[in-house]
């Protein structure tokens, strides 16, 4: 009774064109919002910062990236792990030639160095597509994972190849470092999530949105209609790997603290933000969202209560976590290919119609 | 957005534990899984069982039991962070990361929260220097005195000089395999040898090229920084290409017998540096068999008794509890806390005498460690695979390393370390 348009009138364009056009919906919204940014900060302790939310705030938004590069643009990346590199490599040069700058705008500059280098990395698609363009960005992975490991200047001449995160602070407050309160590195990230998927969402419903899904759903029809394939291809590698840059700065200075880049930004990240995007639904932002909670929180989920809670042997665990994860995928790929958020999406067609379904 | 919050209620419902009596509690960062697991496995086996066995035949440390806090990282560091936070909660005493990459990232936290690491044998080289690194400790050994004692291997079986010779490194491209580099290059300014770096990339499965590269240029010396599945490889490839096996030397991670036994009668004569016997003809055996296997409370399979790294699980086991009953003595309380584990591991000294009364006589040398020595003694003993026999026995004494070399470039890296982390070395008097 309560998830239903009518009664609730739109009397402008502006009210129309809205994301949340059921009421219900809306305070659902901002009922989310208001519970991260103003209750969570107060419980969270170090167990659910490090290993709940700042993993899921940081492949949330990496998956997000990837969703506009393949979800909405229709190029498929398998670069994410390398370019993931670059905004942490990015992020550590920023830090340590500038300590004294606010670590926000690292993060932000470290997201638009990375969407130079995935623009350079994205004009192979303009000659190139489906599973030859994967292929060719793999060559991006591979590529720089290499070169942040071959060059010193990189990791600053350290003797292991080791980088750390020195601790820097935004207004003060330290974010990164390992003296940083929950709270803090918590609100941090949750800002850009926040930030993120707002750009998200309105970049996808505006010119540009429409470019890269003309160009997905059909590239030749697009160029005939005045779409101009180059411009839109290469905005979705820039914005994509802006995107994922971030991910990869808040990945090493904000959650792991220090790093090597072969382990870290292994093809294994890639593969987990792919297929995160497609579990979650190729070119939805909630899907984004449920497609990192599948992939990052479902295997603390289940080691919580397989070792945790019924006290199994964590090898055991780990090898049952393996199956459990990939035959769920199986499962969630044959009843819906459309992902989670096709899910989400029928089941709120039927809330409208609950409970006289025609 | 909702499945992300059922999963969180959910989780929350699952980490609510911690029973009120006083145990020791130790955590355990073992892999079981995973491409390290070949080396993982029996390490962690001996580890558990050592624990069990003090739990068993003394009712613990100080009529303390110890619990173990089991938990499965799979030689990931994303994986290593949630465990060390899942179980840092618990009243952890002490953490070993059993990974470099991990060690690495729980310096900074565990100095923070004051737990203290013992990276046993890997790790940063430079907290050696306990002045810069008050929290962790890497005895018996760091990679540099490894390295070492490997060119000093070289130097016997070369007559004395390595001028003109060439060496070549064989090493797992991460934080672990690149710790020697720095020693392996002052030391070939000090002998004239000539070294090259061969990189392998994790997870080492890939090797052709690197050994091919060997079989052209044949260097007198391979030296290897290897572990788990890439031990077994690199022994393999370099029996495929007929490279005479007592001139390859495996840093003390590539010597088991999961690296060598897959190569069958190739991995003959093949050497490892490493810091205790290998073998079972220890006295301890009787008791584990007595208290543990016979009771059948040990850990895994039990197809790992006896290995070279379940040995090391027995060894890094016996320091824990040494440095537990030390701490306990220090304070006069059983019931420890992690500053006071640390107050222990400081203190440590195992004797001659004590080896033999734990049941491992003439396994390791004495161990004394200090405030501002985190590392000692840095002794490391040449080991050798004779397939025929199937078992590895040590062919030198425990030699020393050569520490005009070692110990500067350890200062001047923990100093280094000191300086871009602000921090002030503390006094060692």
């Amino acid at each position: 009774m309560l998830y239903r348009e009518a009664g609730d009138f739109k009397t402008s364009y502006v009210e129309d064109a809205q994301t949340f056009p059921i009421a219900f919906d809306r305070w659902r919204y901002y009922a989310v919002l208001a519970v991260a940014f103003l209750v969570v900060p107060f419980f969270i302790d170090q167990y659910w910062e490090k290993a709940v939310f700042i993993p899921f705030f940081v492949f949330a938004i990496a998956t997000m990236g990837l969703n506009i590069l393949t979800g909405y643009c229709g190029q498929v990346s398998l670069g994410t792990g390398g370019f993931m590199a670059v905004g942490a490599y990015a992020s550590y040069k920023l830090m340590t030639a500038f300590p004294d700058l606010n670590f926000f705008f690292v993060v932000i500059l470290s997201g638009l160095i990375t969407a130079m280098v995935g623009t350079l990395f994205g004009l192979p698609s303009l000659r190139i597509k489906g599973f030859y363009l994967a292929v060719a960005t793999l060559a991006a992975q591979f590529f720089l994972v290499w070169l942040f490991n071959k060059v010193p200047w990189f990791y600053n001449y350290s003797a292991t190849g080791q980088i750390t995160a020195p601790e820097r602070t935004v207004f003060g407050i330290p974010v990164t470092g390992p003296a940083v309160a929950p709270w803090a590195s918590y609100l941090f990230c949750l800002v850009f999530v926040v930030l993120l998927a707002w750009l998200m969402r309105n970049l996808t419903r505006g010119t540009l949105g429409r470019q890269w899904m003309a160009i997905r759903d059909m590239d030749i029809a697009a160029e005939i209609i005045g779409v101009d394939p180059l411009r839109a291809k290469l905005t979705a590698f820039a914005v994509s790997s802006f995107f994922i840059g971030i991910a990869g700065a808040l990945f090493f200075a904000v959650y792991l603290g220090a790093a090597e880049p072969t382990e870290a930004f292994s093809i294994l990240q890639s593969f987990i933000v792919l297929f995160a995007v497609i579990i979650g639904g190729l070119g939805s932002i909630f899907g984004s969202f449920a497609g990192a909670a599948f992939m990052i929180l479902m295997p603390v989920l289940l080691k919580n209560t397989l070792v945790g809670t019924l006290g199994w042997p964590t090898a055991i665990a780990t090898h049952l976590e393996f199956v459990v994860v990939g035959g769920l995928i199986m499962v969630f790929l044959v009843v819906e290919p459309h992902g989670l958020a096709a899910l989400w999406r029928l089941a709120k067609e039927k809330l409208r119609l609950w409970p006289f379904p025609y | 957005m909702r499945l992300t919050r059922i999963a969180l209620a959910a989780d929350a419902a699952a980490t609510i534990a911690g029973p009120a009596l006083a145990e020791l509690v130790i955590p355990t960062l073992n892999y079981r899984t995973g491409p390290y697991a070949p080396s993982g496995i029996p390490y962690a086996d001996g580890y558990s069982d050592y624990l069990t066995l003090v739990n068993e035949r003394d009712g613990g440390v100080g009529g303390l039991p110890i619990r173990e806090v089991e938990c499965e990282t799979g030689y990931n560091t994303q994986k290593g962070v949630e465990c060390y936070e899942a179980t840092k909660g618990e009243g952890s005493l002490i953490y070993i990361p059993q990974s470099t990459g991990i060690t690495y990232q729980l310096i900074p936290k565990a100095t923070e929260d004051e737990i203290p690491i013992h990276s046993i044998g890997y790790g940063r080289t430079s907290a050696h220097y306990g002045k810069v690194f008050p929290w962790v400790f890497n005895a018996p050994g760091t990679y540099w005195d490894a390295a070492s004692v490997m060119v000093k291997h070289a130097l016997e079986q070369s007559d004395g000089s390595l001028e003109g010779k060439s060496v070549t490194l064989v090493y797992h491209n991460s934080a672990y395999g690149k710790e020697p580099i720095r020693t392996l290059e002052e030391l070939a300014e000090k002998h004239g040898y000539e070294l090259t770096l061969l990189a392998v990339d994790h997870p080492g499965q890939e090797q052709k090229s690197q050994w091919l590269r060997i079989r052209r240029e044949r260097p007198d010396f391979v030296f290897m920084w290897g572990w788990g599945v890439m031990n077994q490889v690199a022994v393999q490839e370099a029996s495929n290409i007929r490279y005479p096996m007592e001139n390859f030397i495996g840093v003390w991670w590539s010597g088991s017998e999961a690296d060598v036994v897959p190569a069958g009668a190739g991995a003959d004569g093949y050497k490892a540096v490493t810091w205790h016997s290998p073998g079972r003809d220890f006295p301890i055996y009787e008791h584990l068999e007595e208290h543990v296997h016979s009771k059948g409370l040990g850990a895994g399979d039990g197809s790992s008794i006896g290995s070279v790294l379940y040995n090391r699980g027995l060894f890094s086991a016996a320091v824990t509890t040494e440095a537990i009953r030390k701490a306990q003595e220090i304070h006069g309380v059983a019931d420890i806390t992690p500053p006071m584990m640390r107050d222990g591991m400081e203190a440590l000294d195992i004797t001659e005498a004590r080896w033999a009364e734990l049941g491992l006589p003439d396994f390791t040398s004495p161990i004394k460690l200090s405030c501002a020595d985190h590392g000692a003694p840095g002794l490391a003993a040449v080991q050798q695979w004779d397939a025929d026999a199937q078992r590895w026995s040590l062919i030198t004494g425990f030699i020393e390393p050569d520490e005009s070399v070692v110990d500067p470039l350890i200062e001047a890296d923990a100093l280094a370390y000191a300086e871009e982390n602000g921090i002030e070395p503390r006094d060692c008097e």
